[in-house]
């Protein structure tokens, strides 16, 4: 697996999010209250809003436009609704940030 | 071929009466009603509450216009009927229609005692019976001088107290030893008399009215021993009689009211009775449970059941002031032949008392603590044998058998035939059946279906309580909506809590009000991050993480992820140089869209959100600042041109809309507030649909609020008229921090308005000066925090972070 240096946990607000810019699109990184950091695509599976603008509650976010729930570590979408994003693993060496870079290659294909 | 019924009264017995007639019989009569009043049906027992200023009238109506017209129902309005001719079968009222009919149901209810005493025909006598009186009498109380009430029952202290919290000075006279002698043994009648004492009202007992005095108009009230007590409002509250001179002019036969059997059914074949003005088995009736026992009674007659009989049945009385805690059924005389049990509790102001006979209960007197009401109803009801729990009865049903029982319990513990609402008489299992079968949710649910905690709405919390027994967690409860799924407290509950324990951090309220989540949710947060801007101004560090992302970034998001920008163009007035900055921003960052909005500005749409920063540097340039077009905030004042252009103008409403929105831009509050400012009356400016709007006139500013034009399309009301500019933005400076410390994060002003009540919200701004400087005071100081434009804070490095990627990955030339 190719692990690709994104940055520090410190660039990310706790409850908060930042995003990767990718060739086929933006990723979302999250950081929790608790500093769990989580990636999933940018793009809500209800009607493609971005997710990064949400609001980060637990493990989840809600996306700004509809208020879809999305699970930050599974990529469900969480109560009724029913859909998914992908997840990217996410590697944290101390302050450092890594994402899975065949994950985003695979998906390319 | 349809009948034709004619409805003379338009109360709550022949609305009700008309509910179980639709119901049972749709189509088979023609109906039409005569009101004598120029209204609908609304709930009378809720009076009380729209004279203290807890409730409006548009909250009291039963029967709405839409419903008459849905039913096919022809209500004349205001229409005294004067005359019945049985041989023709017609009735005739005093605006001359005559109606022909092959039933008549008569329910003129009943008519205000008035003591003969001299002067009691003076202007300033009133009595208290339908919504005129309730509306002249919150007229006299905004003198805020001294009223009188004749009458220490159930009306009279409803009257007193409403008054009193109208601003008055109220002294009640009753003629008894003790209040509510009717209800209450003397000892609950001295508790009571002490609870209304407390509220600044003063009692008179044994007072005996000799005369009402004055020159014109009313000026004092003499009693028997020579007491002068000055007034300039008296209420006469000392009992009701039967309405039934109309029948009786037509030779039906009246006692005290008029005579029917148990089949509600006159000496006339063709007419019945029902309501206040019924007189059945020898009884006449004031409270609503029984009368609406006849109303069901009628409707079945009418509908073809001969079998349907009125059987009389105790009713319990309460007390509708809030704060009083009071339950009275039965009879509670002393005799030989009874014993008593008596529970008192000083310090908790309790006092408790049940009369048996015979090891049953005949009547229960409770005060202070009211919430076994219901079991021992129920015990007297049955003629339950209660000699084997004698020694704890009076503790409770909770206490009975054992270890005490949570509330939840001794409700599951109610046999189904247990009346839970005493006024529609509904018991405990009709309430549960209808839950089950039609698969209820709310509250509002089963008031439609079943009555129950329809009318005066005391056993709401019994209604709630079986709900969620019978549904559990599907229960949505109305009357405490949590916030949120983190909480059980609702918005109200939380602000107050915020205030009383001094919690000034989102992660302080969870923990000390017990979130059931770590860190809350998109509803709770947004909401809490307001309320703690909003109470502590000056300590508090708003938390941008639980700020909606448009809060967040100062841009309203749109549905492909852009952004659009508005800059504030102050009460809608611009130049050249502006139009300028514009243009040149549009063209640079090659915006897809420019739009004049609905609030006089101008609006970018499509602007990526990495250029935002680079926006508002080159708007601010210019001059400009957020428009907060995002906020649940200030957002515009929309102004016409005022008397500096336009020749009906009569003040300068362009320069108020300015300085109004130059006073209160940056303030955050419950949900967006928009604001208007019209010259004169014509209202170019639209200001009579907005959450506070201005009409300028020769003689000042009227200023008006709680108007919606959204997904609600409503009128604004009107606050009052001011004759200074000073003083308008003054008052509606107050409004909005009233609103702003009350309001629920996300109820508009309107929505504000109608749940505490526009008379309230006039009395604390315009009457009450200490309380508007308060508010007014609390507002600018809380100015010094917000007034700083996020733009250029953002334009200055702040938040940078929100504004670009963490990385590029992926791209060939980001390798490098």
């Amino acid at each position: 697996m190719n692990w690709v240096s994104i940055g520090s946990i410190s660039d990310i607000p706790r409850r908060g999010a930042r995003c990767v810019a990718t060739p086929e699109g933006k990723i979302a990184v999250f950081r929790t209250a608790d500093d769990q950091v989580y990636a999933i695509d940018d793009h809500c599976p209800h009607k493609g809003g971005p997710l990064s603008q949400g609001i980060v509650h637990g493990t989840a976010v809600t996306c700004p436009l509809h208020n879809w729930v999305i699970s930050l570590e599974t990529g469900k979408a969480l109560g009724a609704d029913e859909g998914a994003v992908r997840t990217i693993p996410v590697r944290v060496e101390g302050e450092h940030l890594f994402i899975a870079l065949e994950a985003l290659a695979s998906r390319a294909a | 071929m349809t009948e034709k019924l004619v409805i003379i009264g338009n109360g709550m017995a022949p609305g009700r009466m008309l509910e179980h007639l639709l119901e049972k019989a749709p189509g088979r009569y023609q109906v039409t009603i005569f009101n004598a009043e120029p209204r609908v049906n609304y709930d009378r027992i809720m009076l009380s509450p729209v004279l203290s200023g807890e409730k409006a009238y548009e909250e009291i109506i039963i029967h709405g216009d839409g419903w008459y017209i849905a039913n096919n129902i022809t209500l004349y309005k205001g229409h005294k009927i004067v005359a019945i001719d049985r041989e023709a079968k017609t009735i005739t009222s005093d605006h001359g229609v005559t109606e022909p009919y092959d039933k008549l149901v008569i329910a003129t209810g009943s008519v205000p005692f008035i003591i003969p005493v001299p002067g009691h025909n003076l202007p300033g006598v009133l009595t208290y019976r339908d919504l005129d009186d309730v509306r002249a009498m919150m007229l006299a109380a905004q003198s805020r001088a001294k009223a009188v009430v004749i009458g220490g029952g159930l009306l009279g202290l409803e009257a007193a107290a409403g008054l009193n919290a109208q601003g008055m000075d109220v002294t009640v006279l009753h003629v008894m030893p003790t209040l509510m002698e009717r209800q209450l043994d003397p000892a609950a009648g001295y508790l009571l008399q002490r609870a209304v004492e407390q509220r600044g009202i003063k009692v008179i007992t044994k007072a005996n009215t000799q005369a009402i005095t004055g020159n014109g108009k009313v000026e004092q009230v003499e009693l028997a021993d020579g007491t002068i007590i000055p007034a300039t409002l008296v209420v006469m509250a000392v009992g009701i009689r039967p309405n039934a001179a109309i029948a009786k002019e037509a030779g039906i036969a009246v006692n005290r009211g008029i005579v029917v059997d148990a089949g509600m059914r006159s000496n006339d074949p063709d007419i019945y009775a029902l309501g206040e003005c019924a007189e059945v088995n020898g009884q006449v009736y004031g409270l609503v449970a029984p009368l609406y026992e006849m109303a069901r009674v009628t409707a079945s007659q009418l509908a073809g059941d001969e079998a349907a009989a009125f059987i009389h049945s105790d009713t319990p009385t309460k007390l509708k002031v809030t704060g009083i805690e009071l339950f009275s059924l039965g009879d509670f005389a002393e005799g030989d032949d009874r014993q008593e049990i008596v529970l008192r509790d000083a310090s908790a102001g309790v006092y408790k008392r049940l009369v048996l006979k015979d090891d049953r209960i005949i009547g229960t007197v409770l005060y202070g603590e009211t919430a076994d009401g219901a079991w021992f109803n129920d015990l007297k009801k049955k003629q339950t044998d209660i000699s084997e729990m004698r020694d704890t009865l009076i503790f409770g049903q909770s206490y009975q058998g054992g270890a005490p029982l949570d509330p939840m319990a001794a409700v599951a513990a109610l046999p189904d035939d247990a009346e839970i609402c005493g006024c529609n008489g509904v018991c405990k299992g009709k309430i549960t059946g209808a839950i089950t079968a039609k698969g209820l949710t709310s509250l509002d649910d089963v008031r439609a279906h079943t009555k129950a905690s329809a009318s005066c709405g005391s056993c709401t919390g019994l209604v709630e309580k079986l709900m969620v027994l019978t549904i559990g967690d599907k229960y949505n409860p109305a009357a405490v909506q949590p916030m949120c799924g983190c909480t059980t407290l609702g918005h109200d509950e939380v602000r107050r809590l915020i205030k009383a324990k001094s919690l000034k951090t989102i992660p302080a309220v969870m923990q000390e009000l017990e979130w059931t989540t770590s860190c809350g949710c998109a509803k709770c947060r947004p909401a809490l991050n307001y309320y703690l801007v909003c109470d502590w101004p000056d300590d508090y560090a708003d938390d941008y993480q639980s700020r909606f992302i448009n809060e967040r970034v100062h841009a309203n998001i749109q549905k492909d992820g852009t952004y659009s920008v508005v800059p504030r163009m102050w009460g809608g007035v611009t130049n050249a140089a502006e139009l300028r900055a514009i243009a040149d921003v549009v063209d640079k960052f090659e915006i897809p869209m420019v739009k004049v909005t609905g609030g006089q500005r101008i609006d970018m749409l499509g602007i990526r959100k990495e250029d935002l920063p680079a926006v508002w540097a080159d708007l601010g340039q210019a001059g400009f600042v957020s428009g907060h077009a995002y906020a649940k905030g200030l957002r515009t004042v929309k102004t016409c041109v005022g008397s500096d252009w336009c020749r009906f103008g009569t003040q300068d409403s362009t320069g108020f809309g300015v300085r109004i929105e130059k006073f209160m831009w940056g303030s955050w509050t419950p949900a967006k507030v928009k604001m208007a400012v019209s010259g004169c009356p014509r209202n170019c400016a639209e200001a009579t649909c907005k959450d506070v709007g201005v009409i300028c006139v020769d003689s000042g500013y009227e200023i008006h609020f709680a108007g919606a034009a959204g997904l609600d399309i409503k009128g604004t009301e009107v606050l009052g008229l001011v004759k200074t500019e000073d003083e308008a933005l003054e008052h509606i400076v107050a409004l909005t921090q009233m609103y702003r410390e009350q309001g629920r994060y996300l109820e508009r002003i309107y929505k504000w308005a109608k749940r505490v009540g526009i008379p309230e919200i006039k009395r604390q701004i315009m009457d009450d000066g200490e309380k508007r400087k308060a508010y007014y005071d609390r507002f600018v100081f809380s100015q010094k925090f917000a007034q700083v434009d996020p733009w250029s804070e953002r334009v200055s490095g702040k938040d940078k972070h929100e504004f670009r990627p963490m990385a590029w990955v992926g791209f060939a030339q980001a390798a490098e």
